[in-house]
């Protein structure tokens, strides 16, 4: 390494840790760079993807009062998608080669997005757990270093909290409904519960990203510490709706002042993540298939922006 | 890296809450005219909270200053301390200055 080079990269070091942002014209190391174009990149393809799952059920939902609200809903998590891309791309990156990097398999997406919606009660689950544990990574981003994403998370996290409060209302419907849909409230309980807490990855000492994340604070908490701040607000508002957390080692420590819980699955995240989930298939088939069939769209914009644009010249 | 685009170019959006105000920065967006930038504006950037108005603006339109040069840039503003009424002694019974 130059002495130039190491006087850059303790001058950014100082002025990531004075707290300030980053911007896009700013100089960066190359590293930083692809830090966050694969964090927020990933981070959209969750967005988009996770609108499958929500999609399956918009045309079954129970009143025309639910189908408004999951609509909306879903659209949010659609437009959360583009602000993050439009964050990505202020790296260099365009959004051809975002959406090829997803397609090629090269760029992640959650792997909660991976397990199927089964029943009306799952739309309750995702919303309150899913969005939750979302919701629970995006407000400690807002203090993200890289200036464009901390302002998408702020832009999202004001249209989350509806997300959560509209699953948590199914939850309760369900959860004081008759005995077969206070059971289906239960089961979905039982299958997100899990798939929630991994949002979160793999244990602090098991992840290789974490520390520079944080020395350039790129990342502003640890997955563990996320985790476990999902879980302590969670668990009692899931014994206000009278559920059971599917996990027999959950108790509250009163010396730590936190839940103690037992071992997540790590063997069927990594499956999931690797691609062997229920849905990774489905999810990315339909994915290449509505981009592929909107390519017509695309060209056809263009050819009328380029005939406008030559009728004005 | 490539400059394949088949998204068209990207446009920075502006918002004004109420009738007035400032316009301020909300985001940006990939649209291939302007009547399809202000209608994904609209769509993307204000589906809450009805705006008064809206800008679009083509993302290579804008000229910025590099937070590295922004010191330098703007340091003639810095020594220019008459420009504030504090800089000004009058005394304390001339009132309404
Ligand atoms: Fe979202
Ligand atoms: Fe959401």
């Amino acid at each position: 390494m130059t002495i130039e080079l190491q006087e850059k990269l303790q001058d950014f070091q100082t002025y990531i840790d004075a707290e300030e942002k980053i911007e896009p014209g700013d100089w960066m190391p190359d590293d930083y760079r692809a830090h966050n174009v694969r964090q927020i990149s990933q981070h959209a393809h969750s967005e988009v993807i996770g609108m499958q799952p929500e999609g399956n059920w918009i045309t079954r939902a129970p009143s025309l009062r639910a189908k408004k609200i999951l609509l909306a809903k879903i659209q949010d998590e659609g437009g959360h998608g583009l602000y993050l891309y439009s964050a990505a791309e202020t790296l260099g990156i365009s959004r051809d080669e975002l959406i090829e990097q997803l397609h090629e398999g090269k760029a992640k997406y959650s792997s909660v997005f991976n397990y199927p919606t089964l029943n009306w009660a799952d739309i309750g689950a995702i919303g309150w757990l899913v969005d939750g544990a979302a919701v629970t990574n995006q407000l400690s981003l807002r203090r993200t270093s890289y200036g464009p994403y901390a302002r998408a998370m702020f832009r999202i996290c004001n249209e989350e909290s509806f997300h959560q409060r509209q699953g948590y209302e199914i939850m309760m419907k369900m959860a004081n409904g008759t005995p077969e849909q206070r059971e289906m409230a239960q089961d979905a309980l039982n299958r997100w519960w899990w798939p929630a807490l991994m949002m979160f990855g793999p244990h602090d000492n098991q992840s290789q990203r974490t520390h520079k994340g944080m020395m350039w604070k790129i990342k502003r908490a640890s997955n563990d510490e996320l985790r476990q701040r999902f879980i302590d607000k969670t668990v009692p508002q899931a014994e206000f709706l009278g559920l059971t957390i599917p996990d027999p080692d959950l108790r509250w420590n009163p010396d730590t002042n936190q839940y103690d819980t037992g071992e997540i699955n790590w063997d069927e995240f990594h499956q999931v993540i690797s691609g062997n989930g229920p849905c990774n298939r489905e999810r990315m088939d339909h994915h290449k298939k509505v981009h592929e069939e909107g390519a017509w769209v695309r060209e056809a914009a263009a050819a009328f922006a380029a005939k406008k644009q030559a009728q004005q010249n | 890296m490539s400059d394949k685009n088949s998204q068209g170019p990207v446009w920075e959006v502006f918002t004004q809450k109420k009738s007035g105000q400032a316009f301020q920065h909300a985001g940006s967006l990939h649209a291939f005219d302007r009547e399809m930038a202000l209608e994904n504006a609209r769509d993307l950037y204000t589906r809450r909270d009805k705006p008064f108005g809206l800008w679009v603006v083509p993302a290579s339109a804008i000229v910025a200053v590099s937070s590295e040069d922004s010191e330098a840039f703007f340091d003639p503003s810095d020594d220019k301390t008459y420009r504030h009424p504090t800089f000004y002694d009058i005394p304390e019974e001339v009132k309404n200055l």
